[in-house]
């Protein structure tokens, strides 16, 4: 029984160590050319035009249920002047990252995961060794590249659709739209954008590493990829939330919040 | 040219390969022959260093590439042309793109990867205007001649290594594609390697055969001593074929009693 679980915990410690080197060395590489530049901007069209819909829906929705929650408690307690401010100030720093992180992370990482399992199944990979290509350069890179660059521009977009859709819902609650924008122009200080800019290109990394990490140690055919493709999506939802509660703490002690 | 020498090769403990020692010469068609299982396909992985061998060394133009850093065997393999059991065409891309793709990560002049990618598909057999299909709207056999393509188009390869080019297709597809390299090793006089388990192909196409069993060399040499041998696993395994291999053994005699002497090299003055 012991014996058993030393076992599973050395695993677990290998898979760890396994990950780890895995991301250390997609760092390393993604500053050595070769650039697969056409490879990246099918991938930035996949991840962010590809992704835009999705988001559209969830921060349009999402900012709107926020507004709704917000507005009625502030009401309540007589400061719905202050909804502009709260609406910023949790979607900008905290929402947004994260529901756009994780909405484009079930879309990408499961697709990444799936084509790079099929990939390695059907022994593709192999043979872009084999024509003396790394693999790391020609189909990690560039969609971490890619993923990087879109998921802050998504980012964007979520939180200015929330952010609008909170204000609507506030008239509803007697907010003016006058009063609303200024205190989301108050509170759209350079220090809170960065800290929602800082998050999605973290999180970015950490969506590709899992993905295609789980798709190059994809084994036993269509069902190890449909495994992976799910491990893949589980366990970059949950790293984002893992890594945003790490980075929320983190910032607030760098900047002493 | 290649040379294995002692080579032991295990997954998780399991041994594929036990004491491999093989050498295939310069211009010489190598079949590597044997049952599903005895680690055939694992030779040629070696070969291209897709995995490490546990002991031993392997040589090509006498480098080690057990020993070699990563960038110097990146070099090598520009060297060899693999064609993998299935194919495995890059399914994003054209057929175009995947016969050009060696010469696409080196050139940027398309209009001659073009053109040479048009003139590899018509050496292979099939029509240019195919240059802008995907793979899975082409049959297997059409696939297979694409595969073939593409190692012939990467940077002119020295090696050619064939990983049972033929497994999966109907049995006229199959042979077309055996055709098809018997007319590559003629015109082109490439150092290749064929594994199969297909022992009419491995007469058709070989100048030498190697037979594996269970991880190791159980016959080395050419058609004639293959049906010579008095091995019990030989035997056994060509009994199916014993016609085939009778007759192949027969045309090798006639061929090599027909052709010319040598020709002397060197001279006098």
């Amino acid at each position: 029984m012991i014996q058993a679980l030393i076992e599973r915990l050395r695993r677990m410690l290998e898979v760890v160590q396994d990950f780890s080197l895995f991301t250390a060395a997609l760092l390393k590489t993604a500053f050595i050319p070769p650039f697969y530049g056409r490879e990246m901007m099918h991938q930035l069209y996949f991840a962010g035009i590809g992704s835009l819909l999705i988001v559209v829906v969830s921060g349009t929705v999402a900012g709107q249920a926020l507004g709704l929650q917000l507005a009625r408690e502030l009401a309540q307690s007589g400061a719905k002047s202050q909804l502009g401010h709260f609406m910023v100030i949790s979607v900008v720093r905290a929402l947004g990252p994260v529901l756009v992180g994780m909405v484009v992370a079930s879309r990408m990482a499961a697709g990444i995961t799936a084509e790079i399992g099929a990939m390695r199944s059907s022994d593709q990979i192999d043979a872009l060794v084999a024509f003396g290509t790394d693999p790391m350069k020609r189909l990690v890179v560039p969609r971490m590249v890619a993923l990087v660059i879109a998921l802050p521009c998504l980012v964007i977009i979520g939180d200015a659709l929330a952010v609008i859709g909170g204000g609507l819902v506030g008239m509803q609650y007697h907010v003016t739209w006058e009063s609303y924008w200024a205190g989301v122009l108050h509170y759209l200080t350079p220090r809170n954008i960065l800290v929602g800019m800082i998050k999605p290109v973290l999180f970015a990394i950490m969506i590709v590493a899992v993905a295609c990490w789980k798709g190059f140690t994809s084994e036993g055919g269509a069902k190890g990829v449909g495994t992976s493709t799910t491990e893949s999506v589980v366990i970059s939802s949950v790293g984002i939330l893992i890594l945003d509660g790490v980075l929320t703490r983190l910032i607030f002690r760098l900047l002493h919040w | 040219m290649i040379e294995f020498r002692d080579v032991d090769y295990s997954i998780d403990g399991r041994p594929i390969l036990k004491g491999i020692s093989l050498a295939v010469r310069a211009g010489e068609t190598r079949v590597i022959l044997g049952p599903s299982g005895s680690g055939k396909s694992t030779t040629l992985r070696l070969l291209i260093g897709l995995v490490k061998p546990d002991k031993g060394s392997i040589f090509i133009d006498g480098e080690d590439i057990t020993r070699m850093s990563e960038e110097r065997l990146r070099q090598i393999r520009h060297g060899i042309g693999m064609v993998f059991q299935q194919g495995a065409l890059f399914d994003s891309m054209t057929v175009g793109e995947n016969v050009g793709y060696a010469l696409l990560e080196q050139s940027d002049d398309e209009a001659d990867v073009e053109a040479r990618v048009r003139e590899v598909l018509r050496r292979v057999g099939l029509d240019d205007e195919l240059i802008d299909r995907m793979p899975d709207e082409m049959s297997g056999g059409m696939q297979r001649r694409v595969a073939i393509g593409r190692a012939l188009a990467a940077r002119d390869p020295k090696i050619l290594l064939y990983d049972e080019p033929t497994t999966g297709l109907d049995p006229q597809s199959a042979e077309l594609i055996t055709d098809l390299i018997v007319q590559l090793r003629d015109s082109l006089g490439k150092t290749s390697i064929l594994v199969t388990h297909d022992i009419a192909d491995a007469f058709k196409v070989g100048n030498s055969i190697t037979v594996l069993s269970e991880g190791r060399v159980v016959f080395d040499g050419n058609a004639t001593d293959l049906d010579r041998s008095n091995d019990s696993f030989i035997h056994q395994f060509l009994a199916p074929f014993r016609t085939a291999v009778a007759a192949a053994a027969k045309r090798l005699e006639d061929a090599s009693r027909a052709a010319p002497a040598p020709p002397l090299r060197g001279g006098t003055t």
